[in-house]
This record gives structure tokens, C-alpha cells and sequence, in this order.
């Protein structure tokens, strides 16, 4: 019985127990006790009782079976020996675990006379539809027959133990129940441990997503010396074909982290005064019905994918700039087709109404007593903004502001089209220059060897998009912590 | 500037107003009307501001005691579905008339709110926002002296002299509300507006703020909006009494008190309904 049913009983033992504890509860009010808590507190805390301990039995057994399953079965495996048939022990592991899957699509009779080998047993799991590699060993038969049954008596034997658990927690659940009792101080501290746990989660994702990508880092600087990487001003990982030896190449970050930083600036010179003026517009000045208009038409632009922005640029705007500079000069064009002001340009026009949308929200929020207050003094309605309103949402507008910039900093689609892949140094906005998450693309794209410098650059490539991003974090965090003017 | 007072005081007590002679009427109503949009808020009321004294006005919740006062700044401008019709001078000047500047007339204007409403800034650039908008300093040591002099009038510098670069929205209820009055002093109006000015403040805090505006109607003349019965008999020297958009009664503050002409009055004051 798969572990899905037991947990299926535990929680109808869990319904079960809420419904009989809020009708025990509801039974005893109106006695000579005042009730500590309403009766639906009581029947959650039974449904608690019953069904959590239970299902925290449910996922630690299991776990903790796979984990001895393996380790049960690989001590079954013969010794590694240099003729072996397979090249290593994790490969013949994963052998046997797929074999083992296989053999559960058999029925009871094909099962009870299975053939001696692999090659007469293959006919019949083909046949169910498992693919098994050809190399698969004879001796590994009985090997994953048994793994099976010994897996199916730990199932089993957990399943009962949390259906056991269940009905224990339930009993005392609904036995606890007393008009003192305190089931809503219990059910909500169990809620407000769920809530932590659910931050905890974001958390400690972040925690593992770094440490990962540390951990390969390390594993690239033990190849590529760190300073060549951050101060390196050439970029050239050079492709080798897998397993050459002479495939140093140079990974210099100065032109990507310039590249990125370059085109970012573009894009924020462009959606941060158009995003705001507009945001201040809307929200001060606008009348009903324009504002009714204009804001969802610029929140359509906020959900056009990036690609077409992309092609937008390439297409129209990188051509076209380019021939108005050929016409400027008169012959050769100082603007390339693929340049840092178009990809900045048009990365700014798409990052408008998410400056602007933001800045909206939280200037609406601010009271209008603040208002009030200094029209009340004589100030226009623009002196009004600039000196109490926009101060007074300033902490939201850099959070909007930095938000905006990591957009900025993460868009990938729009760089590739709009500025190239070409990793240049250089101060001319008009010339192609790149950014370092399209090198990330680009280097783990393609066939490659997981382990060559080529493959691992692309980690020390992303906790460094990764300090970048935290630095900024800092840095606004200390702006708004300074200059904060807090309102009530 | 005398003469057309002098017009006024007679306009005035021709319409039955009874002002004496030394009176000056600073700011006038003459059928002044407000909608909220299709709804009326506000009914003909014809109401006088008499210059360097203190005009109440009471009424039931909802009578429109705000709505009027807001008329008189015109901030009933910043509500879009407002609209005032009739007439509101000040020094027989049209406030409503086109060429008027709205800003320039709230800073003759001015006002206090009914919740204390500092900007989220420190309380000397709380006091120096006016000023420094309508350029009124020439030089820092001038602003500092209009800061001073302004929170002393709000008989509040005693306990701000030492904090003035501290968040004024640290300053307690009491504290933060006179921080509003320096706030409203500091662009030296005429008018000074109050809508109860003391509805979030605790006894010995609305004692100061009454002090103060028994002080300030020397240099100021003042309009105040109060639920407190004691409050309007202390300050005022003028009562009005609103009824359900209408202006039912107004009179010298002892009269109205003692020797009402109107029912109505009679029975807000004493409390019998409202
Ligand atoms: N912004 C507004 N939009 C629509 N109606 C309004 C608005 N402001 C006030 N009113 C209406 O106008 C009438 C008068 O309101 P007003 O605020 O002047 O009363 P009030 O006498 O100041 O009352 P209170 O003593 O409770 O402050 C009320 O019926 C109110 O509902
Ligand atoms: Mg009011």
C-alpha cells in the first residue's frame, strides 16, 4: 500500500477528530463553566493532535527508508574490482534502483517464477514499457526483488505506526477537551509556528542557492586564479573541445560587470525620471478619467515580454538609429546597429511602468492630511510634491528605484539583441559592449564538460551578479535609513 | 483700507448684524452654498469674521461647520466634486473672483486641522515650510528668528528649543498640534482657521492651546470650529450655530450663551440634543 493511502487515513482521522471535538466542545457550553475557547478552536486542536505528529511521522520514515534502502542495498553489491562489468558502484546502484522500479510493474505470477538472467528477463519489462540499460547485470535479480520486499515491510510498518499515532492524538485531542481547556492559545501558537516555518523557507533557499553556487566557485578559482577573474579586463573562455588540456583561456569580469553596470545606468537614466514624473502625474494631477486610461495602458506595457522588446530593438530601433547617424555624419555611422544606448534605451522604456506603477502606489499612500497641511500654508500643488510629498514616500520610491535596477541588472533577452554578445571594454555608448548574465547563458549553453573552467565560470559569474545586487541592497537601505521621513 | 471697512460695518448692520462701531469685519459670507456633488452641504449662509476677535462655531456633527470653514481658504478647492456658490470676502476682496491667487490667499489664510498633521520632517523645518515658500527670510539669522518668535507665540518653545532638529512627529499630541499653530503663525496670515483644534488633545494640553488662541486674536483674527460648549464660551467673543447646513443663530458669545434667540440653540447648548 503506497505511503499516499496512509496519508489520505490520517487525514480523514484528522477531519474526524475536528468534527467530533467541535461537537463535544459544543455539547459542554452553556454548562456551569464558562467555555475557554469557541468549539471550533477545540476541534482543531484534535485535528492537530491527530493529524500533524502523524504526518511528521509519515515524511521523517520515509525519508529516513530511502536513505536505508540505499545504503541496504549497495552493501549488497559486489566488491568494485578493475574488470568489473560496470565502470563504477553508483552507476550499478542506480542500476538496481531502476531495475527494482521495473519489476514492480510485474504481476504477482510473473514475479513468483522470474527468470534466472537479464536477457530473458528484458522481453517481459519491455513489454510494460521500462527502458533498462543493456548492461544490466544478472546477479543484480534478486538483489532488487529483495530490496523491494524489504521496502514494503518499512512502508507498511510506518504506515500502521502513523496510523496508530493518528488515532492516539485524536483520542487525547477529544479526551483533553474541558470547558477551561485552552485550545486557542495551542492552535494558535501551532499556526504561528507554520507561519515561521513558511519564512523560514525563503530563507533558507537563499542560504542553499548560495552555498551551491560557492561551492562551485571555489571549484573555479582553484582553476582560474581570482585576481585574473576580477581584474581581468579580457574576456576570452576560448571553447575547447571536452578533454583538451590547452584550453586556458582568459575570463576577465572587468568588461561584463562594465557592460552590465554601463547598460543598467542607461536604462535607469531613461525609466527613472519618465516612471516617476509619470507616477507624479497620475497620482496628483491626473483626472479620473484620464487616470483610468493611462494607468492600465501603462501596466499593459509592463506585462509585454522582454523578447519582443528585444526585437523591437533589433528590427526598428538599432537600425534605424543606426542610418540616423549615417545621415548625421554624413557616410559612416557612429552608432552600431547593436549598441549600449539602444539596449539601454529600450530596457528603460520597458522599465517605466514598473517605476511608475510602484512610485503611483506609494504616493497615493501618502495621508492627505500631509496635503491638507501644506496647501493650508500657501504652497502650490508642485512645491507641495517636491517638499513634503516626494520626501515623505522617498523609502518606498528607492525601493522602487532598486527593484527596478535589479530588473535591469538580470535582463538577459533585450542585451543579446539589443547590444550583442561582443564582451568590449569600452566608454562609447554607441558601440556593442555585453552583459554578464547573457556570458551565463552562454556558457552553459551548448555541449559542454560540466567540470571545465568554461562551464564553472558561469557560477563565479552569478554570486558575483549576486554580490552586486546585495551591495546595492546596503547601500539604498543605508540612503533610506538617512533621509527617511516618517509620516503616520 | 478704512473706508471700505466702515462700507462693510454699515452693509453689516444694515443686514441686522449688530457690530459696534470700533469693529472691523474681516472676512464676510453672503449666501455662501456648497455641493458635494449633486448633494447639498451648505445653505445660504450669510456669516461675518469680525477682526482681532475669536468667531465659534458649533453645531451637530455633520451640520457643516468644516464645509464653511473650508470656504473661507478655500480648501474646499482640493475635494473634486465640491463646489462653493455665493460670496466670501475678505477685506471686501472676492476670495472666489478669478483673479484671486489661491496660494496667495492661504497664506493669509491659514489653518489648523483637526488632527495634528506635522510633516514628517524636523520641527524647525516644520515652522521654516511657510516662510521658506513665500520667501518671507532673507538670510538664515532671519528664519531662525521667524522659527523663534513663532514657536514662542505656540508656547511651544520651551519644550522644543533644545529639539528643533528631532522629527516634529515625535513631539506628543498637545506638542504636535501647537507645533501646527507655530507651523501656521510663521507665514504671518491674517485669518487663522481651527477646525477643533482640540478634539485629540488631553485636558491640560487644550488649557495651553486655549491660552494661546486668547493671546493670539491681539494679532490675528481667528475662526474656530469646537464640540466643547466651555471651549466656545472661553475663547470666543462671536457664536455661531450651524443646523443641518444651515446657519440657524449668531450673536455675541455671552448672548448666545445666556439669552439665545433660537430654540435649537437653546437646546445644543444645554444639551438636549445634537
Ligand atoms: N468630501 C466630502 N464629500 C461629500 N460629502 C461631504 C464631504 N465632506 C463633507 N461632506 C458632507 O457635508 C456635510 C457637512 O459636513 P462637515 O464636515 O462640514 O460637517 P461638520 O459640521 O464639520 O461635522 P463634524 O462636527 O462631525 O466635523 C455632511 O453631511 C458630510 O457628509
Ligand atoms: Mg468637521
Amino acid at each position: 500500500m503506497p505511503m499516499i493511502y496512509f496519508l489520505a487515513i490520517v487525514l480523514a482521522i484528522g477531519v474526524a477528530a475536528y468534527i467530533i471535538g467541535r461537537g463535544r466542545a459544543a455539547a459542554q457550553t452553556g454548562g456551569a463553566q464558562k467555555q475557554h475557547s469557541r468549539p471550533h478552536y477545540h476541534g482543531w486542536w484534535a485535528f492537530m493532535l491527530a493529524a500533524l505528529p502523524a504526518l511528521l511521522l509519515i515524511i521523517v520514515w520515509s525519508v529516513g527508508s530511502s536513505l536505508y534502502m540505499e545504503r541496504h542495498v549497495e552493501a549488497q553489491l559486489p566488491e568494485q574490482t578493475a574488470d568489473s562489468p560496470i565502470a563504477s558502484r553508483s552507476l550499478a546502484l542506480g542500476m538496481v534502483k531502476s531495475l527494482a522500479n521495473a519489476l514492480r510493474r510485474l504481476d504477482a505470477q510473473a514475479l513468483d517464477n522470474l527468470p534466472a538472467t537479464f536477457a530473458e528477463l528484458q522481453p517481459a519489462l519491455a513489454a510494460k514499457g521500462a527502458a533498462l540499460a543493456p548492461d544490466t547485470q544478472d546477479y543484480m535479480i534478486p538483489i532488487a526483488t529483495e530490496a523491494n520486499s524489504t521496502s514494503d515491510t518499512l512502508r507498511l510498518t510506518g504506515g500502521v505506526l502513523a496510523l496508530a499515532l493518528a488515532l492516539g492524538g485524536a483520542a487525547l485531542g477529544i479526551r483533553s477537551i474541558q470547558p477551561r481547556a485552552r485550545a486557542r492559545n495551542n492552535v494558535e501558537r501551532v499556526v504561528l509556528w507554520g507561519l515561521l516555518g513558511s519564512s523560514m523557507i525563503a530563507i533558507l533557499t537563499t542560504v542553499g542557492i548560495v552555498l551551491s553556487m560557492l561551492f562551485e566557485t571555489f571549484h573555479f578559482f582553484s582553476v582560474v586564479p581570482p585576481a585574473g577573474f576580477f581584474f581581468g579586463t579580457v574576456w576570452d573562455p576560448r571553447f575547447a573541445a571536452a578533454g583538451a588540456t590547452d584550453s586556458a583561456g582568459q575570463f576577465g569580469l572587468i568588461p561584463l560587470l562594465a557592460g552590465t553596470l554601463y547598460i543598467a545606468l542607461v536604462a535607469l537614466l531613461v525609466a527613472v525620471p519618465v516612471g516617476l514624473m509619470s507616477a507624479v502625474y497620475m497620482a496628483e494631477y491626473a483626472s479620473r478619467s484620464v487616470r483610468s486610461v493611462v494607468k492600465p495602458a501603462l501596466e499593459l506595457l509592463a506585462g509585454i515580454p522582454t523578447i519582443v522588446y528585444g526585437i523591437f530593438a533589433l528590427v526598428t530601433l538599432g537600425p534605424f538609429l543606426r542610418d540616423l547617424s549615417a545621415a548625421l555624419a554624413g557616410g559612416s555611422p557612429f552608432i552600431q546597429a547593436q549598441s549600449i544606448f539602444t539596449a539601454g534605451f529600450v530596457m528603460g522604456i520597458m522599465l517605466i511602468p514598473v517605476v511608475s506603477s510602484l512610485s503611483d502606489d506609494i504616493i497615493t499612500a501618502v495621508p492627505r492630511a500631509m496635503r491638507d497641511g501644506s496647501l493650508g500654508l500657501g504652497a502650490t500643488r508642485s512645491e507641495t510634491i517636491k517638499r513634503v510629498i516626494l520626501p515623505a514616500a522617498l523609502p518606498g520610491i528607492v525601493g522602487a528605484i532598486l527593484l527596478t535596477a535589479s530588473r535591469a541588472i538580470g535582463e538577459t533577452m533585450i542585451v543579446v539583441l539589443a547590444a550583442g554578445v561582443a564582451a568590449n571594454l569600452t566608454l562609447n555608448p554607441f558601440e556593442a559592449m555585453t552583459t554578464i548574465t547573457v556570458k551565463i547563458v552562454n556558457q552553459l549553453t551548448g555541449d559542454l564538460e560540466f567540470n571545465s573552467p568554461q562551464t564553472l565560470v558561469a557560477f563565479a559569474l552569478g554570486i558575483t551578479l549576486f554580490a552586486v545586487t546585495l551591495v546595492m541592497n546596503i547601500v539604498a537601505l543605508y540612503i533610506v535609513r538617512k533621509y527617511r521621513e516618517q509620516y503616520e | 483700507m478704512n473706508i471700505m471697512s466702515q462700507e462693510k460695518l454699515e452693509e453689516a448692520v444694515s443686514g441686522g448684524m449688530t457690530a459696534k462701531p470700533n469693529e472691523v469685519i474681516k472676512m464676510q459670507g453672503r449666501k455662501v452654498g456648497v455641493f458635494y456633488g449633486d448633494k447639498q452641504a451648505l445653505f445660504d449662509v450669510d456669516l461675518d469674521v469680525r477682526q482681532n476677535q475669536v468667531t465659534a462655531l458649533i453645531g451637530p456633527s455633520g451640520c457643516g461647520k468644516s464645509t464653511f470653514l473650508r470656504c473661507l481658504n478655500r480648501m474646499n478647492d482640493t475635494i473634486d466634486s465640491a463646489r462653493v456658490t455665493g460670496k466670501i470676502t475678505l477685506d471686501g476682496e472676492d476670495v472666489y473672483d478669478p483673479k484671486i491667487d489661491v496660494v496667495e490667499l492661504r497664506a493669509r489664510v491659514g489653518m489648523v486641522f483637526q488632527k495634528p498633521n506635522p510633516f514628517p520632517k524636523s520641527i524647525y523645518e516644520n515652522v521654516a515650510y511657510g516662510p521658506k515658500i513665500h520667501g518671507l527670510a532673507k538670510n538664515k539669522a532671519e528664519l531662525d528668528q521667524i522659527v523663534e518668535s513663532s514657536l514662542k507665540k505656540a508656547a511651544l518653545w520651551n519644550e522644543a528649543k533644545d529639539r528643533l532638529n528631532e522629527p516634529g512627529t515625535g513631539l506628543s499630541g498637545g506638542q504636535q498640534q501647537r507645533l501646527c499653530i507655530a507651523r501656521a503663525i510663521a507665514v504671518s496670515p491674517e485669518v487663522i482657521l481651527m477646525d477643533e483644534p482640540c478634539s485629540a488633545l488631553d485636558p491640560i494640553a487644550t488649557a495651553k492651546v486655549e491660552e494661546l488662541i486668547d493671546e493670539l486674536k491681539q494679532n490675528y483674527t481667528i475662526v474656530i470650529v469646537t464640540h466643547s460648549m466651555q471651549q466656545a464660551a472661553r475663547v470666543s467673543q462671536r457664536t455661531a450655530m450651524f443646523h443641518l447646513g444651515y446657519l440657524v443663530e449668531e450673536g455675541a458669545t455671552d448672548k448666545m450663551f445666556t439669552n439665545p434667540d433660537d430654540k435649537r440653540t437653546q437646546d445644543y447648548i444645554t444639551g438636549r440634543f445634537g
